[in-house]
């Protein structure tokens, strides 16, 4: 293996790339998850995203549309998951669990006809100057705008939860939700609004996949992403900017992994391939063993919200 | 002056039960009205409707003159009524500035909010520091800053459920304290409870509910407590009866037992011991939250520890589980009976099996054998007059006081040599509750030392020969509760926990800063 | 204003209706999504559902296949509810079932060309070992860290198959297989093939298996202390560790047996009717069962219905694929619909609908 065949300033400007889809999932799930609901659909939304997205993108030949549609479809699909667990009082694992299967079939179902269709350009957002700068100019500043618009999303959301009324209401029904019932706020309304938010930024992060990461559509292309971006949130301890932390240094790892593949590690791919998933098992286990406290978990996460009177 | 909120003709049904029946009474301007009745006679639905929570069926309720029809607890909070719940509706992992400003409607910026929670808590003699974390806090302070969140929108009316079950003595007096002064003030409080030496010092008018319906209204201060008491349980309560006979060989001996691993927001048990003789009560009193579901745990076998610290007629088994307990006759009743005695979704046959499998060899070979468990399920019933359609009956169909004797019954009934029992009479009417404080003075009597943990000093006194209070972790030595006074006990239960009432004067300057600087 | 309410107990009448409700209604939902597909949908449904049993032109090849689907499905299901019943979340049945398939493959493949008896037995207890395995790797994880079992489960299907790519390209492959990927086909190897037991009726030592399985599992949850510590500890946790059910055991217990199970499941496909190791050995069984598991309640009986409905639900897919050019995907999308729909009508076994004037509450 030749590592010196790795040009390393390619694979800094390709980390921010690598890391947004998941960075936008997870930060939905974030939002998701403080209202007190386990949405384990991400991948379904997100493979939903990368199908509307794509479909749409290639057939307007605008990436804004696409993204626009992932986000309605990312969010339709949260919404079945809404309806079942807010309404109808369904378990969310398993509720998770069947938007991840359906998604998974719906996409390849409605993707059949875009099957190896030539994906969009998206074209990088001209930051002027500052894409000029040298090294930090190809890392930094040449990347399209959603990779800003993701980052510009994790500030809204950490200010949004820490800085606002709406974001400490969103927060108590995570906690409590009797309590938040018993002052009078609408458990299931702002869960049901957390949860599309949520659907609408897996939606988001799958499109990147398909408009700009890949960019194609294939069946389950999403490969996990939706799973290492639930894990994510876990690894971030609930806190919106240890999400981008942790997706960095993922995407950092992933681009590593690519690299190593085309410098010739005297590895098989599939062993190098393998790494994403196990790193993640691994990070998983180092931050658990701690008490909920301390990582920062939402009491009510997971649990369902029937008002008795 | 006309009455601050008039009820008239309120009714309000579930499916099977009619919880409030034509309620009606007012209450005045600057009166503490007190709504007595026993658990399950309506008192919450009815406080649920003026709060907004829940919609009356029909009737009416005028607030100041004007019909009062709050669709939400907003509405409510808005027209100037506030409530304090029983069970607490605060969020452990928020501040307590983010926990008041969630109770109003709008709410001052971060800094301001925390300036007057510091004033107010201080002027009403409730002192608050804003930016702790609501989980570190005790009981009583929880409920302050329920109260603060109250005072803060100057409501008309108050309403407090149960406010003192979670206080000990010292901290009801500086609540009764605040509650005058609001009172003085001209602030109404509908004022819950079942407490009814409490509401004859505190209150100025009294309806009683039983079962939904309005049987009594009274001034409290001009009856007797057994005349209230005839009133809300509509029949002279058997006490039970006792015998005091000299204790028998120690049974269990419990020392040094220290907690290893907390629960979040749970308390550490600090060195407790207490030994129990045979055919003796020992009652271990104190506030909710300060080491009872631990100290429990502990003895359950549900948590482990060295082995030394639990001795057993005198072998360790410290660090043997719940099943190994029981063969050797060291049974417990959990104070939850939803979850942790029982499951909710089982039956009561499946119910009978979970702590009763081993001492009633109800599995064989590893095989449950359900027809014996169905036998011991009815066995159970019958003797403790559970009032249950059949044994197939899942556990949470049962009311609170049913499935409680349930609950002891089944520990009863395996003969134990050591029960601990965890409130064993929480939210049980008077009926049921006598009876399961008898079965206890019974077992005692055949010679089983029996622990009962209780935050219902009425209760210890009632039944138990030794009393030792259980403060933050730390359990005092047993006395005799022979002679022993309620000042005694709250004294032994860690008086205020330290929160003092803020000098009076002080108070009043504090408060008139505060008023001036908000004009 | 329509509004739930807790039913005192668990209604016996729906809990065994909802998922005969649940497969109506999304014959339903199926048919309008076909009819946007531009298909007949009654055709469709009369395709999926009654075709492979029924119609004569194709009943001879179908009705085998029922028992070749869903005894993999059965197997494996069987093991989940276990673990589902205890709250449990084993999602990883996917990966546990490749293991299964590579360890026992790996066995046999390391005899050829022997022809011992003792190898097809060897095979089958290293694959339920694989299973197992795969499975311990969240199970020990959960007991000494706490580590989330679901998103460990679930990476690890995504590593295991990898891994049987890199066994289908490297150490597995067939020597004499011209440099294709994939191993030695078993059928061509007796002593570790799995073959049908009687001729076309797709009965093979996997269906067997699963019959078993079935059994041993309904004895387990219904007689035995264990299955009932199991049920205790998924309805209410605090509750079984007062009736002093130790929740390591628990976990260990459950995705143990759920890993062997689909282990199993794994080397009798191999060994039968896949034949070979192949990059893309595994078509989501591991997956499906989530499906039958909950579709059958949980119980093992239930599950061994629905594991037949299932099965044909693939046979059918296949067939409506053949016949109307049913996109392969969409019967993927039915089986996802079939479980939203139970998850949402299965509201009605514990709590009552009721329709009339109430406020929020």
């Amino acid at each position: 293996m030749d590592l010196s065949s790795i040009n390393w300033l390619l694979l800094l400007a390709s980390l921010m790339v690598a890391a947004t889809p998941i960075l936008l999932a997870g930060i939905g799930e974030l939002v998701t998850e403080r209202a007190g609901v386990l949405n384990l659909g991400v991948e379904g939304m997100m493979i939903t995203g990368a199908i509307c997205g794509f479909a749409v993108a290639t057939q307007t030949g605008s990436a804004t549309l696409g993204y626009l549609a992932a986000a309605l479809g990312g969010a339709a699909m949260s919404m079945l998951f809404g309806f079942l667990t807010q309404f109808l009082l369904s378990n969310q694992v398993a509720t998770g669990l069947a938007l991840t299967l359906f998604g998974l079939g719906f996409s390849a179902l409605i993707g059949q006809s875009f099957v190896g269709v030539q994906g969009i350009r998206v074209e990088d957002l001209n930051l002027g100057p500052l894409a000029d700068i040298p090294v930090l100019g190809p890392v930094l500043f040449q990347h399209d705008a959603m990779v800003y618009i993701s980052l510009l999303l994790v500030a809204g959301v950490w200010l949004f939860l820490t800085r606002t009324r709406g974001g400490l209401i969103l927060r108590a029904v995570g906690e409590n939700h009797d309590a938040a019932h018993a002052l009078g706020y609408k458990v299931v309304r702002i869960r049901l609004m957390a949860i599309a938010f949520g659907g609408a930024c897996a939606g988001l992060g799958g499109a990147y996949l398909s408009l700009v990461r890949v960019p194609q559509w294939t069946q389950g292309m999403t490969a996990g992403a939706g799973w290492i971006a639930l894990a994510l949130v876990v690894f971030a301890s609930w806190r919106p900017w240890r999400v981008l932390i942790g997706a960095y240094l993922f995407g950092g790892l992933t681009v590593l992994q690519l690299n190593l593949q085309a410098a010739g590690l005297k590895v098989p791919v599939e062993y190098l391939a393998m790494s994403p998933y196990l790193i993640t098992i691994f990070v998983l286990v180092i931050i658990s063993g701690r008490s909920r406290a301390s990582i920062g978990a939402p009491a009510t996460l997971g649990q369902s919200f029937h008002a008795t009177t | 002056m006309t009455d601050l909120l008039t009820l008239q003709g309120l009714t309000k049904a579930y499916p099977g039960v009619v919880a409030n029946d034509d309620v009606s009474f007012s209450i005045g301007r600057g009166e503490v009205h007190a709504l007595l009745g026993e658990n399950g006679a309506g008192k919450s639905t009815l406080v649920k409707m003026i709060y907004g929570l829940v919609k009356p069926d029909t009737g009416t309720m005028i607030l100041n003159g004007t019909p009062y029809t709050p669709a939400e607890p907003r509405a409510a909070r808005a027209a100037g009524v506030a409530m304090v719940f029983q069970h607490f509706s605060l969020f452990e992992a928020l501040t307590v500035a983010e926990n008041v400003g969630l109770g109003m409607e709008n709410p001052p910026k971060p800094t301001q909010l925390s300036r007057e929670i510091r004033e107010v808590s201080h002027a009403y003699g409730l002192p608050l520091d804003p930016r702790r974390m609501v989980g570190d806090l005790s009981a009583g302070e929880r409920q302050r800053v329920e109260i603060v969140r109250c005072l803060l929108q100057d409501p008309k009316l108050l309403i407090m459920d149960e406010p003192t079950s979670v206080l000990t003595p010292q901290e009801v007096e500086i609540l009764f304290a605040t509650l005058n002064k609001l009172k003085a003030e001209g602030t109404s409080i509908l004022y819950i409870s079942h407490k009814l030496e409490e509401i004859r010092a505190l209150c100025d008018g009294a309806t009683i509910l039983r079962r939904g319906k309005v049987v009594g209204s009274c001034n409290p201060r001009e009856r007797s407590a057994s005349e209230l008491a005839e009133l809300m349980v509509g029949q002279a309560l058997h006490r039970p009866e006792r015998s005091r006979s000299a204790p028998g060989k120690v049974v269990l001996q419990v020392a040094g037992l220290t907690s290893e691993h907390v629960e979040e927001f749970g308390t550490r048990l600090q060195n407790v011991g207490f030994e129990v003789r045979a055919g003796e009560i020992l009652g271990i009193g104190g506030v909710a939250g300060n080491g009872q579901d631990e100290l429990l745990s502990a003895l359950s076998g549900e948590t482990l520890g060295s082995s030394e610290t639990v001795r057993f007629q005198g072998n360790a088994v410290g660090h043997l589980g719940p099943n190994a307990r029981r063969a050797l006759g060291m049974l417990s009743a959990p104070e939850e009976r939803l979850g942790h005695a029982a499951a909710p979704d089982m039956t009561l046959v499946e119910n009978a099996v979970l702590s009763g499998w081993h001492r009633r060899k109800l599995a064989e070979g590893g095989f449950v054998r359900w027809g014996k468990a169905k036998d011991f399920a009815e066995e159970i019933i019958a003797d403790f007059d559970v009032r249950t359609p059949g044994p197939f009956v899942a556990a949470r169909a049962l009311s609170g006081g049913n499935l409680q004797k349930f609950v002891i019954g089944r520990e009863v009934l395996q003969d134990p040599s050591v029960l601990v029992v965890n409130q064993p009479t929480w939210g049980v009417d008077a009926a049921a509750a006598a009876s399961i404080r008898q079965a206890l003075l019974d077992l005692a009597a055949q010679g089983a030392a029996v622990i009962v943990i209780s935050q219902d000093l009425d209760e210890i006194l009632e039944v138990s020969d030794r009393f030792a209070a259980l403060n933050a972790g730390k359990l005092s030595a047993p006395r005799s509760t022979e002679g022993l006074t309620m000042e005694q006990i709250g004294l032994m239960l860690g008086g205020a926990h330290d929160m003092d009432v803020a000098d009076t004067d002080e108070a009043e300057d504090i408060r008139e800063t505060y008023e001036e600087g908000r004009l | 204003m329509i509004r739930l309410e807790k039913r005192p107990t668990p209604s016996q009448a729906w809990t065994w209706a909802t998922p005969v409700l649940a497969v109506l209604l999304t014959m339903l939902a199926g048919g309008l999504m076909f009819a946007l597909l531009g298909k007949d949908p009654v055709a469709a449904i009369k395709i999926i559902f009654y075709d492979p049993l029924f119609n004569p032109q194709f009943a001879a090849y179908s009705r085998p296949q029922l028992l070749v689907k869903a005894g993999p499905l059965i197997l494996i299901a069987v093991g989940l509810a276990m673990g589902f019943r205890a709250g449990i979340w084993n999602i990883g049945a996917e990966g546990q079932y490749i293991m299964g398939a590579i360890f026992g493959a790996a066995v046999g493949l390391a005899m050829y060309p022997s022809d011992s008896w003792m190898i097809f037995p060897a095979m089958v207890i290293a694959g339920a070992f694989g299973g197992f395995l795969w499975a311990m790797i969240p199970a020990v994880l959960k007991v000494v860290f706490g580590t989330n079992e679901i998103l460990v489960s679930l990476l690890l299907v995504y590593v295991a198959e990898k891994l049987m790519a890199a066994m289908a390209l490297g150490p597995l492959r067939n020597p004499e297989g011209g440099g294709f990927p994939g191993s030695r086909n078993f059928q061509g190897y007796p002593a570790a093939s799995n073959p049908e037991l009687f001729p076309n009726s797709g009965m093979h030592w996997g269906v067997v298996a699963a019959i078993i399985a079935v059994i041993f599992g309904y004895i387990l949850l219904s007689r035995h202390l264990m299955g009932y510590h199991i049920r205790l500890a998924g309805q209410s946790p605090r509750a079984a560790r007062f009736g002093g059910v130790s929740p390591a055991r628990l976990v260990i217990f459950c995705l143990g047996f759920g890993g062997a199970l689909a282990g199993l499941a794994g080397i009798f496909e191999v060994t039968g009717p896949a034949g070979q190791i192949t990059t893309s050995f595994n078509t989501g069984y591991g997956f499906t069962a989530i499906i039958v598991a909950f579709l059958g309640r949980l119980n093992p009986i239930g599950i061994l219905l629905a594991g037949l409905l299932m099965a044909l639900t693939y046979i059918g897919g296949e067939l409506a694929s053949f016949m109307l050019g049913l996109p392969s995907a969409a019967i993927q999308a039915f089986q996802g619909m079939l479980l939203f729909f139970l998850l949402g009508v299965d509201v009605l076994s514990n709590f009552r609908i009721k329709i009339g004037r109430e406020g929020h509450a």
